[in-house]
């Protein structure tokens, strides 16, 4: 998450330097590894676990640019350097994919970023205090219901035929519009659902942004006569703008990254040609078909241009707002 | 009421009603679906089916959970899953929390070092080939460890706890036990955890919440259909259609009868898979919102 990563301050604050001058590197080491020994036990379980978890597959990149040799493990197939990039580039579907999931995630983002930031000014505005409570708690809510159940859901209540939505819609005239199976609705329907479930989620981090703005802000801009609305626009929004820009890099960084979960679960024969994403497409050929280093290689692709994006915004915000990553 | 209170303009009070309405709005579309999937689990099909049922439950019928009861895949799916959640919660704490400490001890030489080395993790993966290769070569597919073992030590989490320890607990506390000879095996089990039980709640009903909804982790490793969790189950029923476990939902002549049934018990399905997650919500919900702020807040 966003604002985890501005680590190096915390740390690099002043250390006790508990180690007297006097005594050598060597033995300072030795002393404060004695000192220290029940720390490194407390420790080393997690750091095991990150390493062979996260570090060994990331050396397993390389198969990207291998054979999988079943005999020889990971990495121990025939190098091919850029091939199976190559291959990937060259296949008729690679337009289709690149283009689903940058519609897909540039649509999440586009929509569904000022959403929370709407609702973080709503909920700020209700001055009924109980009424705020039950509000927040309802708009969290939707976020703690697993992909699963909501895609479930929303083949029940979108159901042309029996479900909710689908009778309404066919009550005002807009009938025989299969949501589920139609390549005009996919985006739509993955969007603004995406919207209800986490939207009263992602306003927290913004409503934690406004709680910390400073009374005398808000009673100074009555004294000089401004309106609710004024308020908003020069007080409110001005304290979340850094929230804003830092959790806006970082959703660029994912611009190709649409959650795999809901898109595979939303996708039927009927939507495939909008809904097939490179997540779904790295999961087909990878794990179904076993096809490994051409799927690693599609997936190192994703990875790559994600952090290209992440880059580029990050120095984009950098240079007009000062406000980056690191 | 303060709406009509005194001292208020005109386009304050219009304002007012504006954030009212917009309120009652959002809290409406947000509530009625989940509201409409209550009602609909406990009326007769037929009417649901057909719209008529819109506020309150009509033709009061418990078809759908009758045939959840019946049905072995769901209470498999549960049992597995609630071991899953528990031994798993288990260990993402019992390897969380430590290393947490221990990166917020300031005399720890190597903990920049070791931060670095995780929030790397947060930004680069190997991707999902070699992970699944990797579990396969340590025989983990297809046995319940990878529930379990794989990613139990979530960086955000570790930042959250680390960032709370930093803070709530002084450095002073440490000296003066320190003093009385006390190690930090000991200042860790008997000072650190009792001052923490806010962090550790936060901490614990992530990772809670991250099991129980769990999808992937089925879809990807596991073949046998018995290891399966819940979320596999409930894929089958809710977007696979396979509602009967005898056969298949909907289609054939009888399909749009078989499907009024079917969608009767995927609302039951629905609720008796978030049950648990709705119940502990009102009580948690508190939680949830201070562990983002202390995630956010810091940094």
């Amino acid at each position: 998450m966003a604002f985890s990563n501005p680590e190096t301050k915390k740390i690099s604050g002043n250390m006790p330097s508990i180690s007297g001058a006097q005594l050598s590197r060597k033995s300072s080491k030795l002393s404060s590894l004695k000192r220290d020994y029940q720390l490194w036990i407390m420790i080393m379980p997690a750091i095991a676990v990150i390493i062979i978890f996260n570090y060994i597959p990331m050396y397993g990149i390389q198969l990207a640019f291998r054979d999988f040799d079943f005999t020889k493990g990971l990495t121990g197939g025939q190098w091919r350097g850029f091939y199976y990039f190559e291959q990937f580039i060259n296949n008729y579907q690679f337009k289709d994919l690149m283009t689903n999931t940058v519609v897909i995630s540039l649509a999440s983002i586009i929509l569904g970023f000022p959403a929370p930031i709407i609702l973080a000014l709503i909920i700020n505005q209700v001055i009924w205090k109980r009424s705020k409570k039950t509000l927040q708690t309802t708009v969290y809510l939707p976020h703690f219901i697993s992909t699963v159940v909501m895609v479930g859901l929303l083949n029940v209540l979108l159901s042309p035929n029996t479900g909710i939505v689908g009778l309404l819609m066919k009550h005002i005239g807009l009938g025989d519009i299969d949501l589920l199976g139609s390549t005009k609705a996919f985006v739509p329907v993955y969007v603004i659902s995406d919207i209800w479930q986490h939207c009263g989620w992602n306003s927290i981090i913004y409503l934690a942004a406004l709680s910390s703005v400073d009374p005398q802000l808000y009673d100074s801009a009555k004294i000089d006569g401004a309106s609710r609305w004024q308020t908003i626009r020069y007080v409110d929004l001005p304290a979340i703008v850094p929230t804003m820009i830092i959790l806006f890099i970082l959703s660029m960084g994912n611009v190709l990254n649409t959650g795999f979960e809901k898109v595979f679960l939303m996708q039927n024969a009927l939507n495939l040609p909008v809904s097939e994403v490179i997540a779904t497409y790295v999961y087909k050929i990878g794990i179904i078909s076993n096809q490994f280093s051409y799927s690693a290689a599609i997936g190192l692709f994703n990875t790559l241009i994600n952090f290209v994006f992440l880059l580029g915004m990050n120095f984009i915000a950098k240079r007009f707002s000062n406000i980056s990553l690191w | 009421m303060r709406f009509f209170s005194k001292g208020k303009t005109a386009s304050d009070m219009i304002f007012d009603a504006v954030i009212f309405i917009l309120s009652v709005c959002i809290f409406v579309v947000i509530a009625y679906p989940l509201y409409f999937v209550i009602i609909a689990s406990v009326s007769d099909s037929t009417l649901v089916s057909t719209g008529q049922v819109t506020l309150i439950p009509k033709g009061f019928s418990l078809f759908g959970y009758q045939e959840i009861f019946k049905d072995s895949r769901i209470w498999i799916g549960y049992k597995n899953t609630i071991i899953y959640t528990v031994l798993g919660t288990f260990i993402n704490l019992l390897f969380t929390l430590p290393a947490a400490y221990v990166l917020s001890r300031q005399e720890f030489k190597a903990r920049r070092f070791i931060m670095f080395i995780f929030i790397v993790t947060m930004f680069f993966n190997g991707g999902l080939i070699p992970t699944y290769l990797l579990m396969k070569d340590l025989h983990m597919t297809n046995t319940m460890w990878v529930f379990i073992f794989p990613f139990c030590v979530n960086v955000f989490n570790l930042i959250i706890t680390r960032t709370f320890f930093e803070n709530s607990i002084p450095k002073e506390l440490f000296e003066a036990a320190q003093m009385d000879g006390c190690t930090h095996f000991q200042f860790f089990g008997k000072v650190a955890l009792p001052l923490s039980k806010a962090v550790i709640s936060v901490v614990g009903l992530y990772y809670l919440v991250g099991h129980w909804n769990d999808f992937f982790t089925g879809l990807v490793y596991i073949r046998d259909y018995s290891l399966q969790p819940l979320q596999i189950v409930l894929r089958d029923i809710l977007v696979s259609n396979q509602v009967f476990s005898e056969g298949a939902g909907s289609g054939g002549a009888a399909g749009g009868y078989a499907q009024r049934y079917a969608d009767q018990v995927k609302y039951a399905v629905i609720i008796v898979s978030t049950l648990p997650i709705l119940i502990v919500y009102p009580f948690i919900q508190k939680y949830f919102e201070k562990g983002v702020m202390i995630g956010s807040v810091k940094g």
